[in-house]
């Protein structure tokens, strides 16, 4: 069963100006795929920010390794800056137990020593397994753990969230 | 035939590229495409590895191979090590199996073995514990699947494709595991017109059935090449009285200017190493601008890492 959640476009938008008056002009927005990225690219936009827009994939650093194997379609991570003293604005999707942010951190940190990471996240869900709260959020939700919150994109490009 | 794979389909072991579906030889690919930034970070690593430990099982010498496997594994936060088993036990007679079970005995994950006897890399394979992974590093003169692969993905990297590439390898086919993974590889993936070039005493018969073209005249058989794979030629196949002479089998078959100007002018020339020069390759090819040879090297590493990486892991979903 599919329910209807707020559309992705306004919360985007809505995300974003919480986040306008608090950035610096130097961040660094950094999405993780595959929707961190879709979201990361629209505040890209909104934000206004002059410097290019970097994405992880975590695939390497995830703790389920032993267990589920390498993703089949690992995408490159591609920061094209030196995060050495910058201020980061890492971006996903959707929140949920926090291990997909800590993976996140740990390949930061394997490029260089960033000046602080803020952490952006489309929707909250709750179920959070280690101590990550996101600084901003597009919306907060408790949604019980056998259901799943998911954000895709049409061919157009439009992004639309679902509860399943 | 699979030893090499799960009953899902997974790599469970690579002992040769005879026999891998295509799927799997694109997803070796793929996966090593992704590995390729690593190389180029501040921190060389990634944690994928971590607590796992590796044995370089080298009972043969090697340095490139067993480098290229070593810094894999260490790119993968994997402990590696290094045993050369010529120096080692094996002069005091140790059995392979007895040398396997006390390695295993240290909690060994995988094996990475080179040998010079044909099926050595099975023979283990058939014999760990099913927790443990074995990948060839050459065995006789049967297969040396890592090194096949990184030549597809050299190609590939070059040529975009294989689907249209004429490729031609040269040299010592006879004695050579690499130019036999080649081989499967290349028919694998697709690749229409594979050549294999050489003196009648250095091909082996019946090669053609392995589905490539022969040629005994290397300017016929370069003619519109994509690309030109030399091989070694093994200073000690001189003595059996195959070959006259190193300066004879230059003419013929070793690889100038001249003889390359033949192939397509964007022909790339690919070479295993360790190179002769002046027998099989020219310095002037060997160090042109149409040579691959070093980048084939830096390549290996990304493949033996998405190697290493896809049997290290569990079920994918």
């Amino acid at each position: 069963m599919h329910a209807s959640l707020p559309d992705a476009n306004t919360l985007i938008a809505r995300l974003a100006e919480a986040i306008a008056p608090t950035l610096a002009p130097d961040t660094l927005i950094v999405g993780i795929h595959t929707g961190g990225v879709w979201v990361a690219e629209r505040l890209h936009v909104l934000l206004g920010c002059k410097l290019p827009l970097g994405t992880l994939d975590i695939s390497f650093y995830r703790d389920d390794f032993s267990r589920i194997g390498l993703h089949p379609q690992v995408k490159p991570s591609n920061l094209p800056f030196d995060l050495e003293g910058r201020d980061i604005l890492l971006v996903d999707d959707v929140l949920h137990t926090g291990r997909t942010v800590r993976a996140a951190m740990n390949e930061l940190f394997d490029y260089g020593r960033p000046a602080s990471i803020r952490l952006a996240v489309l929707v909250d869900r709750g179920g959070h397994e280690l101590p990550i709260r996101p600084d901003f959020t597009g919306l907060d939700l408790d949604v019980p753990a056998h259901q799943n919150v998911n954000l895709s994109r049409l061919d157009d490009g439009h992004l639309t969230l679902t509860l399943a | 035939m699979n030893l090499q794979l799960t009953e899902d389909g997974r790599l469970r072991h690579l002992l040769t590229l005879d026999g891998l579906p295509r799927a799997i030889l694109t997803q070796i690919l793929d996966t090593a495409e992704s590995f390729m930034d690593v190389g180029e970070r501040e921190v060389k690593k990634v944690p994928l590895l971590r607590g796992k430990s590796i044995f370089n099982l080298f009972f043969e010498p090697s340095t490139r191979t067993r480098t290229t496997f070593e810094i894999a594994a260490k790119r993968l936060s994997a402990d590696v090590v290094n045993l050369n088993i010529a120096t080692s036990s094996q002069t005091k007679g140790e059995a392979i199996l007895d040398t396997v079970d006390n390695l295993a005995a240290m909690h060994a994950d995988m094996f990475i073995v080179r040998h010079s006897q044909s099926g050595a890399a099975h023979f283990i394979a058939r014999h760990v514990a099913p927790h443990i992974s074995v990948i060839n590093a050459g065995d006789g003169r049967h297969a040396h699947p890592t090194q096949g692969l990184l030549d597809m993905f050299t190609i590939r990297r070059y040529k975009g494709a294989f689907h249209n590439l004429t490729v031609a390898i040269v040299g010592d086919v006879l004695h050579s595991r690499v130019a036999r993974s080649q081989i499967h590889a290349l028919t694998t993936l697709g690749v229409p017109e594979v050549r294999v070039i050489g003196p009648k005493t250095l091909l082996p018969t019946g090669v053609e059935q392995m589905g490539v073209k022969v040629f005994h005249d290397m300017e016929a058989g370069l003619r519109g090449c994509d690309v030109v794979i030399m091989l070694r030629l093994q200073n000690e196949r001189m003595k059996g009285a195959r070959l006259p002479s190193a300066q004879e089998y230059f003419k013929f078959f070793g690889l100038t200017p001249e003889k390359l100007a033949l192939a397509k002018p964007d022909a790339i020339v690919m070479h295993p190493g360790p190179m002769n020069r002046g027998v099989e390759i020219s310095s002037e090819v060997a160090d042109g601008p149409q040579s691959v040879i070093l980048p084939q090297v830096t390549y290996g590493i990304a493949v033996r890492m998405a190697v290493m990486a896809m049997l290290a892991g569990g079920s994918t979903v």
